[in-house]
């Protein structure tokens, strides 16, 4: 039986959403400039969330994507195709600041990859990194600009962030084998 | 689902689930062909063989671009100009293709069951790009994909498969996939291009075409193939146009949202008339756009085929 713990619960994770996006807005002041992508899929929901968040905060609507990067793995050879998901990104990317999000950092290949996809849509003016969790483990030289929570994790455990459409019975749990 | 298949050689032996998954893995892909930069990285560094021991145009530019589009490296290998001329076997040409370290192998071969003889005699993966009569699995997965954007889904609905079913490896191809999906098919033709056995397959055979195309969601009208055909099946094409062509008079009679399909290449005058094939209701043009997005979809679900699962 795994035993697993819960991190954050929906109070703390709305809590992290909230400084993030006021980490955002006080790093980006040039708002108009700005747009989020999701990183499919659990960045996707985050995305949204942080998108209200910072139209709250700027008064006007944020930009909002979603992008899949199975397409540009790394690690495609030796292993399953993955689920391929929607990339919709619906206005132009180029000379904008994006800030890619995604639910957990591990060891920023995926990043990577999103990184790579996103050339193919234009030449931002910068990409930032938002995650609710960065739990160690790099493989590459990426770091994140915007953490919800540095979670300490051995290789064997494993982070899920589970998020509800209504925001109820949101949490972060850490599992261990 | 988990896709765990290294060949497609047939549409007979997916599950329905299988389908599916091709279907949405193609959605993605369409959307990468409608980017200014229509290229991604899925097969750098792979090789892929397109071996068309049968000619086409239309089918092998399709497998062409949609590698190219994947980042995989081509040889392009026509019966004229090789080996096979010369006396070589398939299965030498194949181990010889092999012995070049590729990875994949599309074949179009006039032998039925060719690419299931490759797939049991070498280790790369093997696409069926129609072998004789038997199936022509991409250009179903086409067809689906394009039916199930235009209809939302394909269960239920009502298929007509028009004309020379007998020698045609896309009707087979498409009966067991719209079979497999729910769908309900109907095939009609002149009788002697429609062998009762394909009762057996679970679709309804009629020779009235008024009747077949009456209550119709798609009418999927498929070429005489003159070049497999015997002087016997029937007297003319003249004859064939007047009495199972798809004509303005008798579209009139049809459903007002039925759509109109065509695998190409269509014989104006025959089989369809012009002004249909280019009217709001043919999706022809559309199944060619759909067939490079299926086959970036199939490329790289078989590239996956050969791991064990990875994980995030």
């Amino acid at each position: 039986m795994p035993e697993s713990t819960t991190i954050l619960n929906a109070a703390a994770i709305q809590r992290a959403l909230v400084r993030i996006a006021h980490e955002i807005a006080e790093r980006d002041e040039a708002s108009h400039d700005l747009v989020l992508i999701g990183i499919q899929r659990g960045g996707v929901p985050l995305a949204e969330r942080l998108s209200q968040i910072l139209s709250g905060i700027w008064t006007h609507a944020v930009p909002l994507g979603q992008l899949d990067v199975s397409m540009h793995r790394d690690d495609l050879n030796g292993r399953m195709a993955p689920d391929v998901q929607p990339t919709v990104i619906p206005f132009d990317i180029t000379d904008k600041t994006v800030v890619l999000v995604d639910d957990v950092l591990f060891n920023g290949r995926t990043v990577r990859a999103a990184m790579d996809a996103l050339n193919d849509f234009g030449r931002p003016k910068r990409i930032q990194l938002a995650v609710l969790i960065d739990r160690g483990h790099r493989e590459l030289p990426i770091k994140a600009d915007f953490v919800g929570k540095n979670l300490p994790t051995s290789h064997f455990e494993s982070v899920r962030v589970i998020l509800n459409e209504a925001g109820r019975g949101d949490e972060v749990v850490l599992e261990k084998p | 689902m988990t896709w765990t298949r290294r060949h497609l050689l047939d549409i007979e032996s997916l599950s329905p689930e299988e389908i599916l998954t091709v279907l949405d893995t193609a959605r993605a892909f369409k959307a990468v062909g409608e980017r200014a930069i229509k290229k991604v990285p899925a097969l750098r560094g792979k090789t892929v063989v397109n071996l068309f021991v049968e000619p086409s145009t239309r089918t092998r530019i399709s497998f062409e671009l949609s590698e190219q589009r994947l980042s995989a490296d081509i040889i392009n290998f026509t019966a004229e100009a090789s080996s096979l001329k010369k006396g070589e076997t398939l299965k030498d040409t194949a181990r010889n293709l092999e012995a070049l370290n590729t990875d994949f192998i599309v074949i179009r071969h006039s032998a039925s069951g060719a690419p299931h003889f490759l797939a049991r005699v070498i280790n790369a993966s093997v696409i069926n790009a129609g072998d004789g009569a038997h199936e022509h699995p991409t250009q179903a997965l086409l067809d689906l994909f394009t039916i199930r954007e235009r209809k939302g889904q394909i269960q239920g609905l009502n298929v007509t498969i028009l004309g020379d079913i007998l020698y045609s490896r896309v009707a087979r191809s498409d009966i067991w996939a719209l079979t497999k999906l729910g769908a309900k098919v109907t095939l009609c033709g002149p009788s002697t291009l429609i062998p009762k056995d394909f009762e057996r397959m679970g679709c309804r055979v009629t020779y009235n075409v008024e009747e077949a195309i009456r209550e119709a969601d798609i009418i999927n009208l498929l070429r005489i193939q003159h070049e497999r055909q015997r002087k016997t099946m029937f007297p003319s094409l003249g004859e064939y146009s007047r009495l199972f062509g798809l004509t303005k008079a008798r579209l009139a009679k049809t459903r007002s949202d039925v759509l109109i399909m065509h695998p190409g290449p269509i014989n104006r005058g025959v089989e369809i008339d012009s002004q249909i094939a280019d009217c709001g209701r043919s999706v022809i043009l559309e199944q060619v756009t759909n067939g490079l997005a299926v086959r970036m979809a199939v490329l790289f679900l078989l590239n996956g085929g050969k791991g064990p699962q990875g994980v995030g």
